[in-house]
Order: structure tokens, then sequence, then C-alpha cells
């Protein structure tokens, strides 16, 4: 059943809404990317929450209009220009007032919202036209999705991908630098403001299937999944696209098959179980991979100081010590040295011995500043230097015991 | 309107909802003084898998059980969006809205998944809340406030909500102080012996309660709006904290009033039948207020404040 869901088998229905969710997630996973990096995450829900009261305004015309009022177009149309006025409320208010963006976010969240709700209530009270499935647009419903629905998410989504394509690069600038990225003389503001049009737009577009209140997690998860793995901006871009695209299309056809499996959060968790595995799996940024850096790290510490430690002839009591050096066939069970752990042993007290004049002598400034008491002397200077600084200490001695 | 039919329909419904409106503005005004405005917003998206597994475990809706699966689903959330933000080295809003959209699609699954039909818990109920439907019947005027038998039949949301305001006010009289100096100089707080860090984590449990206790009586919605908009109209009439909270006090009662009569009478005197949502229209109209302080508060600009505050 999962499998034929997976490949697009369980007939008409869900096979528009997988391929519909997976080209919305494509496109909001690259644009939820500008965001994050821009750090402005969460001003797409207040987007998000600012589309209710368009969307139940929009009903109301068109059903007093005499229309069906379920004009997806319309709908939509409705909701971008209610959720452009929210934007523009949050943009006066964080530039004209003293307060932070993080409560004008909450404001126009809130307030938008609550006035959808009693537009909602007004609607139902009215009993014009056929009010149910207004409902769906807070979490998202894919039953009954109709061709023309499909057709104007994917347009949706098609323009969104084509719009980034093209604005790509100053909104990168912006996102990282904008004093810099005004000082190239960017028009900064209009930038922004681009990019929030777009984050409006796939809010918009991912509307039917996702939810007003879940669209936020296709915009911010790809981006921030896709930060663990790569450095590079625009590797962000398109693991972030790659991810909202599978978590979409994967979430979309898991809740085709099997019943009460709601698409939204369906969507949702799935972006959020990629999340989790590269928060433990990355390499380098990962949980794991710093787990491993920090016990690599311990290790070579611990054999070092042991080594000095046996060099200087001193008793070792630390056990973890003790047991990295048997490992790696430096002492005996009884802590006694090896002929290799003592060959070791005076190397390194001989290298550190060597660190002391490189560090003293002002013509080993920059290698000196390399120094951290676990480098290997050889990976700093030549053969040569070291050949030189072992005239100024001496041959080597012998270990002590 | 007599006292007759205010008594057993509105007066409970209000005064609940001005409790909660206040228990949630006194908290918020220190959050959104440290920047922390959407913890309100994260906290109400959040409870809704505790209450949800809470029901899934007793079968049944009462009180208690839930507001325990709340508030622990409000302290995982905390944790896991400190534990992604420092083991992800995540920006803290990235953070927050992947765990709480996360725990909100968990909830919303899992609701759909067991059978809550024949019992009245749904996403909209947690949304908008039930504000109109806690009337207390078994008044019959002025009078029931003194008899005692009519208020054994009191909604029980009532004295729970006052009994949280009384903690949420209990909290902030004590630590004043210790709040004031740490909300605006956390150093200089830091070096005159104030746990910070305990301290901050003291407020959130206080907003965490307040939140998941309003949520119970009156939706998220009004949560969420009372925690940011009255606090931040109050932010724009004062450079002053006291004269701030007391201002946020006065805008959250006159949201919950004029929101609760707007909704129940509004649409009868525009010649409509039915009443609207309140929880909605108590945040319009703290929306309206925050609108109204931002173009003519006497302290909106940013002029004499530091930049950013």
């Amino acid at each position: 059943m999962l499998l034929d869901a997976l490949l697009l088998q369980l007939g008409y229905n869900a096979t528009l809404v997988a391929i519909g969710a997976a080209l919305l997630g494509t496109s909001a996973g690259i644009t939820g990317t500008f965001l994050f990096l821009r750090k402005r995450a969460l001003v797409s829900d207040a987007v998000s929450h600012a589309t209710l009261p368009g969307v139940c305004i929009a009903f109301l015309i068109m059903a007093f209009a005499g229309g069906d009022g379920r004009n997806l177009a319309g709908l939509l149309a409705g909701s971008a220009v209610s959720a452009g006025i929210g934007l523009w409320c949050m943009n006066w208010l964080t530039r004209n007032t003293r307060l932070a963006e993080d409560a004008a976010i909450g404001a126009v969240l809130s307030v938008f919202f609550g006035f959808g709700i009693v537009l909602l209530t007004v609607i139902q009270t009215l009993g014009v036209g056929r009010q149910a499935g207004l409902e769906g647009f807070l979490l998202g419903s894919t039953a009954g999705m109709l061709y023309s629905d499909a057709v104007v998410i994917a347009a949706g989504g098609a323009v969104t991908l084509f719009l980034v394509l093209l604005t790509r690069r100053p909104m990168t600038l912006v996102a990282f630098d904008p004093e810099y990225a005004a000082a190239r003389g960017l028009p900064v503001d209009r930038i922004d403001m681009l990019m929030m049009g777009l984050v409006m737009a796939v809010t918009v577009v991912g509307l039917k299937i996702v939810g007003l209140i879940l669209i936020v997690a296709l915009l911010i998860i790809p981006a921030v999944t896709a930060r663990f793995w790569t450095e590079r901006s625009e590797y962000v871009v398109l693991l972030a696209g790659l991810f909202g695209g599978v978590a979409a299309y994967l979430g979309a056809a898991l809740s085709a098959s099997a019943p009460n499996l709601p698409t939204g959060p369906l969507i949702v968790l799935v972006s959020f179980a990629l999340f989790a595995l590269s928060l433990f799996l990355a390499p380098n940024r990962g949980v794991l991979a710093a787990v491993l850096r920090h016990l690599r790290f311990q290790r070579r510490v611990h054999l070092r100081q042991g080594l000095l430690a046996l060099a200087q002839g001193q008793a070792i009591y630390e056990s973890l010590t003790l047991r990295l050096l048997q490992r790696a066939g430096l002492v005996r069970a009884d802590g006694v040295p090896t002929s290799s752990g003592k060959a070791r042993a005076a190397k390194a007290l001989r290298d550190e011995r060597r660190w002391e004049v490189v560090r003293s002598d002002m013509d080993h400034e920059a290698a000196a500043a390399l120094y951290d008491g676990l480098r290997d002397i050889e990976t700093v200077l030549t053969p040569d230097q070291i050949q030189e600084i072992d005239r100024q200490i001496g041959g080597p001695r012998e270990v002590l015991s | 309107m007599s006292g007759q039919e205010f008594v057993p329909l509105s007066l409970t419904p209000m005064l609940i909802g001005i409790f909660a409106a206040v228990a949630c503005a006194l908290p918020g005004n220190f959050l959104l003084l440290r920047r922390q405005a959407l913890i309100g917003d994260a906290i109400s998206h959040v409870v809704l898998p505790g209450i949800v597994l809470a029901f899934l475990v007793t079968g049944v809706i009462s009180t208690w059980p839930m507001m325990l699966g709340a508030a622990g689903a409000a302290i995982v959330a905390v944790v896991m969006i400190e534990a992604i933000r420092r083991l992800g080295r995540i920006e803290p809003g990235a953070a927050m809205g992947v765990v709480f959209t996360t725990m909100f699609a968990g909830g919303v699954l899992l609701l759909e998944q067991s059978d809550t039909s024949t019992v009245h818990l749904d996403v909209e109920h947690a949304l908008y809340g039930n504000l109109e439907s806690l009337i207390w019947l078994d008044a019959t005027g002025w009078s029931s406030l003194l008899d005692p038998e009519a208020l054994r039949y009191l909604p029980t949301e009532l004295p729970r909500m006052a009994l949280t305001l009384v903690g949420v006010c209990l909290f902030t009289a004590l630590f004043w102080r210790a709040l004031k100096i740490s909300t605006f100089d956390e150093g200089f707080a830091r070096t005159m012996g104030i746990r910070t860090n305990l301290l901050g984590l003291g407020l959130v449990i206080t907003a965490a309660v307040a939140a998941v206790a309003a949520f119970d009586a009156v939706g998220s919605i009004i949560v969420i709006a009372m925690f940011i908009c009255p606090p931040a109209a109050a932010r724009l009439m004062t450079n002053r904290l006291e004269a701030q909270i007391a201002w946020s006090v006065l805008f959250a009662v006159v949201s919950a009033v004029l929101g609760y009569a707007l909704a129940g009478f509004g649409p009868l005197w525009l010649g409509g039948a039915d009443s609207v949502s309140a929880a909605g229209m108590i945040a319009t109209v703290s929306g309206v207020i925050l609108a109204i302080a931002a173009r003519f508060g006497p302290a909106r600009g940013r002029s004499g404040a530091p930049a950013g505050v």
C-alpha cells in the first residue's frame, strides 16, 4: 500500500496531491533558506496566520456575488491580499514604533488570526453557500482536491521557483550582509520585499495542502536541515529544496496510504525526521561528529600526557591514560613502558623541549602561534629547522627508569 | 440588561476572559522587554500534543490530567528548543519554529488517529476555546453571588483562572525588583547576585502556567494575543515599567470586556441573529488598541530609547 503510494499508483487524486506537494515543498525549502539565512524565519509565521481573514472575506464576497464561494483561485487571491496587509502592518510597526520585530510578528499573527476566526463564525452563522471546507485551510485538506486546484498549486510552485532562480544572487548577498549589500548599491528594502513576497506566494499556494498553521514548517525546517550538511549557500539552497520536496512527497504519499492520516502534519513530521537525522548524523556540524571529535581529542591529550609522564619517570594513576597507552602497546599491564613506549616517550619529551625553543624564539613566531600541546612539531617546521633547534638543545637523552 | 440575564449568561465568561487576559499580559510585559515575545505563541502551539496524550491515557476529558499533559508538553518543548539551539548551533527563532510546528503536527496527527469523535475535543476547540459556553446556569441574579448553593455550581474554570492570576501576580510582586533589574540590565543583575538564569526560567514557567490555564478555558488565540498586544500597546504609552504594567492590565481588561460584549451583542445590533467567536473578537479588539497606541501613543517613537528596545 505504501509502496503503491510512493510509486503514484493510488489513483488520480493521490497522484495529484503528491506531485503538487513535492513542487510546493521544493519551492518552500528554497524560499525558506533565504529567510533563515536572513534570521527572520518566524516572519513566515505572521504571514501565514495573516492569510485567514483574506480567505474568509474572499469567500463572503464570492458567495454574495452569487458564485460558489469556494473557487480556489479566488480564495488564494484573497489570502494573498490579507497576507500582504499583515506584512505591511508588521513592517510599519517595526519601522515606525519602538517595538521589536518579534513583538510585531506576534501582534500581527494573533490579531489577524483572531479576526479571521471572527469572520469564520460570521460565515457559519450567515449560512451562505456551502461553508464546509473553509476550516480545511487551517490544517490543510487534500481530500477532494480538484484538477484545477492542483494546476493552481503546481503553477504557483513553478513561478516561485523561477523567481528564486532569477534573484538568488542579490538575495544571498542581502541575507548574509545587508550593510555590505547596501554599500554595493543594491536596493536592500526592495529585495527584502521580494523575499517576503516569495514567502507570501509559497504560503498562499500551500494553504490548501498543508494549512496555514503548519506551512511555516515547510519554510523553516528544510532550510535548517540543509544548513547541517554544507557551509556553502548555493548548496544550502539546493539541499533545502531537495529536502523540502522529498519530505512533502513522502508525507503526501504516506497520508494517501491509510485513512485518518492528515497530509499537512505528516509532511511536517517527515521533514522533522529528516532534520533529526541531520542533527545527529551530519558530518562536521552533526552531534555524532562532534562527540567523535571530542573523544578523539580526549584520547590524544591522554596519550600525550601519558607519554610525557613516562618520559619523566612519573607514575600514572589515571585509568583511561593507562588503558590507552596499553592498547597502543606503549606500556605493559603493570605500567612499565615497553621499548617502543620508551622511544615514543623520549620523542614526546624532546618535542616538548623543541617547542619551548620555538616559542621563545621570535623568528619562529608564526610557528609558535600553532602550539596547542598536541601538534607534532614536524607538521609545523621543516627538517632543517628542527635540526637547527636540536643543535641548540643538544643530543637525545635516555629515558629514566 | 438586568442582573437576571447578565449574571448567569455573561458574568462568568466575562470574568474568566478578564482573568485570563490579565494573567497572560503580566508576564507578557517582561517577555516583550526581553525580546522573547513569541514564547507565548510557541507554548500555545505545543500544548496540543500534551492535551491529546493526556486524553488518550485517561480516556476522559478532565481538567487535571490535561493541565499536566499540557505543562509536560511545554517543558518538553523548552528543553527541545534549547537542545536544538545548542547542539545544532541554530538561531533561536528557527529552533523555535522547528519545535513548535513539529509538536503541533504531532498533536493533530494523534487527534486524527484516535477516536475522539464521541467527545468534544478537536483542533478548532483548542484554537477558539469555548468562552461563550462557560455559563453559570444556577444563578438567578446578582443575589446568587451571596448564595452558597448557587456558588457551588460555578464553572470550575473561574476559580482555576482566578487562582492562576493570583499566582502570576504573586510571582511578579515577589520578584519585582529582580525581574526589573535583570530585564533591563542582565549583567548588572548578575553582579548584584541575582540568579538571572533561574529567574528567566521562572518567568517562562510562569508564562507557561498562565498560558496552559488560559488555553484550557479560552483557547489559544487569546493566549497569543494577550501575551503580546496589551504589553506592546502599553510599551508605546510610557517609559516607566510600573506605568507600562498598569496600562497593559487596563488594555487587557478593556479588550476582554469590549471583545466579549462586541462578540455577544454586536451582531444583534447589526441585525444579525447569532453571536460570533468571543475569543477572536477579544484578540481583534486588542489589535485595534495596539493600532491606536502605535499611531498616537506618547512614547511610540524610538527617540530617547536605546536602539532596538
